[in-house]
């Protein structure tokens, strides 16, 4: 499992890389991909929702399950990672690339998980 | 508490990630993961523990007469080492469960059913039961291994002479490496393929011994999440999904299955003909963006016109396919329909059933 040092991470698995303090890349992180299997397709946000700290906002779906992806911050979708609609199996292949939105305007934060906490955290999940 | 099959520990170490499933643990897939194991059973070979199904054992001067009544097939042409599927009805139709009978000899009959089912099913059968006639469950000492796949046969023939020649027939009194077992040749895939009926004691052997000699072949071992893949990408349908105490057979277009012209049997008041049916299931291919699963509402013109029944994306096809019982006036193939997916609308169209048909 790949942990990325330039990232924050939440409990529900979601990475975060912030380009300044109000915007924000939002992914799966490898522990998320490989714990949900191959996934077949994605339901992305729309440019210009608003999104919540902690609300749903996406959502994975691999042959047998869907599955919520969390926005950990409030703010407005700027942008879609379009790719991922039509090969959601980029966020299986290469997690940290595979971004699902970019946040801007963002006005509200979750508490995030540092590298090392979130490394710590999956594994007391593994066990 | 769940229980475990005898191949539990088997399945721990493979490295099976375990789900309750019908009262047992299972496994929902290996490390190889859904679509691998999927694609094995269709290009290569899979093996499935079903020691969770259930088998019920059905003897006596009576017994044909008694499967005549319970059933809705017709069971008096049979001979001995076939098999025939059936749905069992209750008296207004709808479906108790649907099974799998094989004939082993005037007089004594195996009725296989689902893991689910079992215990309704064995009471049902005891409620109405006539004349004499022993039923008698015997699920709990049978363990079942199936084999399935294009390349089963050949694995089969390594370890044993005693290969069904036809679809839906069984060895009963069968050895497969040294093993007493029945071996019938019936799937639940869509792929030609063998399950192997034996005493609990020896299926950790007989498991081992399988995989050894399918090694060179690709198989690999497979759960309950490829099953279900399989079996909707084949079309099949399944007990609680697109049949149950609510839908009858002929609804579920298992007509061939329901013989009206045979005398009395429990349902045949009730259940419609082809004239009169309302509703009919289909299969739905994704036209639009998304998976459709079960119990979404499917609509034409804004106007609900039926519910999905089963639904996933199809690792074979490669799109998402789901099935769905529709009112009558929109079961025709090429018909357009919306299906709600948690509050967004999904594109689908009828397409014809199976989704998959193995080219021989």
């Amino acid at each position: 499992m790949k942990v990325l040092e330039n990232l924050v991470y939440t409990k529900t698995h979601e990475w975060v890389r912030f380009e300044d303090e109000t915007t924000a890349l939002v992914g799966l992180t490898d522990y998320a991909q490989q714990t949900l299997g191959q996934l077949v397709f994605v339901n992305l946000p729309q440019e210009g929702d608003e999104t919540v700290t902690g609300e749903s906002f996406a959502d994975v779906e691999s042959v047998k399950a869907v599955s919520d992806v969390y926005c950990p911050v409030t703010g407005v979708v700027s942008e879609i990672n379009e790719e991922l609609l039509d090969a959601p199996e980029k966020i299986n292949d290469t997690p940290y690339e595979a971004w699902f939105a970019k946040i801007t305007d963002i006005t509200e934060k979750e508490e995030f998980l540092s590298p090392e906490e979130y490394e710590e955290f999956v594994k007391k999940e593994m066990e | 508490m769940e229980l475990k099959t005898p191949l539990y520990e088997m399945h721990l170490k493979l490295h099976g990630k375990m789900v309750p499933f019908a009262g047992y643990l299972l496994p929902i897939q290996y490390e190889e993961g859904i679509i691998k194991e999927h694609m094995a059973v269709r290009t290569r070979a899979g093996i499935f523990d079903v020691s969770h199904m259930g088998e019920i054992r059905c003897s006596g001067k009576d017994a044909l007469r008694n499967l005549q009544q319970l059933l809705t097939n017709d069971f008096t042409d049979m001979s001995d080492g076939q098999a025939r599927y059936s749905p069992m009805c209750n008296e207004q139709g709808g479906t108790v469960d649907d099974l799998i009978v094989y004939k082993k000899k005037e007089e004594e009959y195996l009725i296989v059913v689902n893991a689910s089912n079992k215990e309704k099913d064995y009471h049902w059968m005891l409620e109405h039961k006539f004349g004499e006639v022993v039923f008698e469950d015997i699920s709990d000492k049978i363990s079942q291994i199936a084999l399935q796949g294009p390349k089963s046969q050949e694995i089969l023939m390594k370890l044993s002479t005693d290969i069904p020649e036809k679809y839906y027939h069984a060895v009963f009194d069968g050895m497969v490496a040294g093993i007493p077992c029945m071996i019938s040749r019936t799937g639940y895939t869509g792929e030609d393929g063998f399950e192997l009926y034996l005493d609990n004691t020896y299926a950790k052997t007989m498991w081992e011994t399988l995989m050894e000699a399918g090694k060179e072949y690709g198989l690999i071992p497979c759960g309950l999440g490829a099953r279900d893949t399989l079996r909707l990408e084949a079309g099949m349908p399944l007990y609680g999904h697109e049949m149950n105490d609510e839908i009858n057979p002929v609804e579920t277009g298992l007509s061939f299955a329901v013989k009206m012209q045979k005398e009395d049997f429990i349902g045949k008041d009730h259940l419609p003909d082809k004239d009169s049916l309302m509703r009919k299931r289909v299969g739905l291919r994704v036209t639009g963006r998304g998976i459709i699963r079960e119990q979404e509402d499917v609509l034409v013109d804004g106007k609900k016109v039926g519910f999905t029944t089963s639904g996933t994306h199809c690792p074979y096809l490669g799109y998402p396919v789901a099935m769905a019982i529709l009112n009558k006036e929109y079961i025709k193939v090429g018909t357009k329909v919306t299906v709600i997916v948690r509050g967004r609308e999904v594109e689908a169209e009828v397409v014809p059933l199976p989704f998959y048909k193995r080219t021989k």
